[in-house]
């Protein structure tokens, strides 16, 4: 009993030990991260503002020149030409103008800030996948870039080849094309518009139809009235030359118009053949669908055969939403592990024996596991625990088929990156819209640049 | 920290490997899954029950894509305000990945969490692909997540 007392006694104090000294703080890399969205960790070459809510392309192109042009000849026809033509004629041409040059800024900003139709990059998982799924008869010793994959589909009676994109790690759905300045895959892929700064695909081409077509009606309207105005000011014995010196502005409104007229009617035109016909500029530049290749009877596949409906389905057809989520946050490794770990954990703790061999594929596991909810393995190699160094040796496979990429992939820092090398990509910049291992290659780009030009 | 460690090894080494099932597009440029049964899903889950799922889904895409008197109406209204209702108003197709979202997590909590699987939203994968996580240590017992691209 003297014991029991005893033990009574020193219990309390056994108990009272562990109070004082506080227990040890919380693993020190568990600290509150901001969060980040996932434009932030964007692999292509686009810029974002407000946030993630506009896109550009990295290269602004000439979009201030095309806004510019646009406010200025606008604005001059508003402060020198309405007031004589509202006197002369009728106050219903600046109303015109007003709603022409609203719908002609509002698509064009729309054209330029909208997401074309961007395909979110393979995640690891997915790329092992497919790349199991393709049968490599070379190896993956060799050095040379593979000849380049390709998956044959039938639609509507027609053989389509669906290409493999190396940078994006995906079978390129029909009519997708990779953009090599914006360095996206882009659905519907149309061309990249350096007048809007940004590529045209399903997403907006509509905005840029709109914006063509409301910008030659607009250049059209903007030359008639100022014809009218120097025509009607040069009547009465007073000549030309009198009319254009009082009032020199629309001489500038003319050149520019003539000049610009032309060439947006013919696009206009062009692009109402394309969306009759639905097609796109790259499959019409191409070919696609024209025979040049001898093949018999070689149809668009995607054409509903009747223009009305080709023209509804282009242009008043649903609006496909973003599939790149920018504002999305980027799920940190601490959240993507308790999730799991809720669920799994009676299972984990039987299996401990099971576990213990096979480290091999545990690493390769828990490379996976932090990435399996995340559609950019671009945020993991910053987050990726200690353990997962030794991952190389284990990835030295998947390393191999990458260098072959290499060569065809515009970014070498990229193609690191997407095999999770945690040890390289901590050089690399988390930034890739700033990257700059990609300047030295906007040289090369320039030619393409030019050459989409249309 | 051992044990700590081996303990998160464990719970990631639950998750093994996925099972992909990519996109069908023989009818086209339309959001449509392949149907096809995958071989390594056939210890885990019905045959019947999964091309039930997909079918469902697939019914779903092609109702959110389909070219109607609706669509066109909206689509016609947009171009007429120079498309600055869409930032305002949801779109049908937005509506319908709602509706798509609700039936994966019905689908989720009836049918494959008792399976011990789980299915994400495609949306998140970019409508691209779906995905089965298998786990080839923990059959049956552990949770991987179905990933539903």
């Amino acid at each position: 009993m003297m014991k029991n007392r005893e033990y009574q006694q020193i219990d309390p104090q056994a108990l009272a030990t562990p109070t004082p000294t506080p227990p040890p703080r919380p693993l020190p890399e568990h600290k509150p991260k901001r969060a980040r969205r996932k434009w932030e960790v964007f692999p292509g070459k686009n810029r974002f503002y407000c946030n993630g809510r506009i896109i550009v392309a990295r290269q602004s192109g000439v979009l201030p020149l095309t806004l510019g042009l646009i406010l200025l000849t606008s604005g001059l026809f508003f402060v020198f030409d309405c007031p004589f033509l509202v006197k002369h004629l009728t106050s219903c041409i600046p109303a015109i103008g007003g709603v022409l040059f609203v719908f002609v800024v509002i698509s064009l900003f729309q054209t330029s800030f909208t997401d074309p139709g961007i395909l979110p990059r393979a995640t690891p998982e997915e790329a092992a996948d497919i790349e199991k799924q393709i049968d490599n008869p070379t190896g993956s010793s060799s050095s040379y870039r593979p000849p380049p994959r390709t998956k044959e589909v039938i639609i509507n009676q027609q053989v389509v080849k669906l290409k493999y994109c190396f940078t994006c790690k995906i079978f390129r759905p029909p009519r997708t094309s990779h953009c090599s300045l914006c360095d996206n895959c882009v659905e519907r892929f149309d061309h990249h518009c350096p007048w809007v700064g940004n590529c045209v695909g399903k997403r907006n081409y509509r905005f840029f139809y709109t914006f063509v077509v409301s910008l030659s009606f607009l250049t059209a309207f903007i030359f008639g009235c100022v014809t009218t105005h120097l025509a009607l000011r040069s009547q009465g014995g007073n000549g030309l030359v009198f009319a254009l010196q009082s009032s020199p502005a629309s001489a500038l409104e003319l050149v520019v118009c003539f000049f610009s007229v032309w060439s947006i009617l013919g696009l206009s035109g062009f692009h109402t053949y394309l969306v009759a016909a639905n097609l796109t500029t790259n499959e019409d530049i191409k070919g696609s669908w024209s025979g040049k290749s001898g093949n018999e009877d070689v149809g668009n596949p995607y054409s509903y055969n009747s223009m009305i409906k080709n023209c509804c389905s282009v242009l008043c057809g649903p609006m496909p939403p973003s599939l790149i989520d920018r504002r999305g946050f980027v799920p940190s490794d601490d959240s993507v592990q308790t999730s799991p770990v809720e669920i799994e954990l009676p299972a984990a703790k039987n299996d401990i024996n099971m576990c213990t061999h096979g480290t091999k594929g545990l690493l390769e596991t828990a490379s996976r596991s932090p990435l399996l909810t995340s559609s950019c393995p671009q945020a993991k190699p910053q987050a990726a625990p200690a353990f997962l160094e030794p991952l190389p040796e284990t990835t030295a496979g998947r390393q191999s088929t990458n260098t072959p990429h290499k060569h065809h992939s515009h970014h070498r820092s990229k193609g690191k990156q997407a095999s999770h090398h945690t040890h390289k990509t901590s050089n690399s910049s988390p930034r890739p819209h700033h990257s700059h291992s990609s300047r030295r290659k906007d040289s090369k780009n320039r030619d393409p640049k030019f050459s989409s030009l249309r | 920290m051992a044990e700590t460690h081996s303990l998160q090894d464990l719970r990631q080494a639950a998750v093994a490997s996925k099972v992909f099932v990519q996109r069908d597009y023989t009818s086209g440029t339309i959001c449509k899954f392949q149907t096809k049964f995958p071989a390594e899903l056939e210890s885990r889950i019905d045959k019947q029950q999964f091309e039930e799922t997909m079918q469902t889904l697939n019914n779903l895409y092609a109702e959110a894509e389909k070219l109607g008197g609706r669509s066109y109406l909206e689509g016609c209204l947009a171009c007429l305000t120079a498309y600055t209702i869409f930032l305002c108003m949801e779109t049908h197709y937005e509506k319908v990945l709602k509706k798509i979202a609700k039936y994966i997590q019905e689908q989720n909590e009836k049918i494959f969490a008792p399976l011990g699987l789980l299915l994400t939203d495609p949306i998140e994968r970019g409508l691209r692909v779906v995905s089965f996580p298998t786990s080839k240590h923990h059959a049956g017992r552990s949770v991987p997540w179905l990933d539903c691209h």
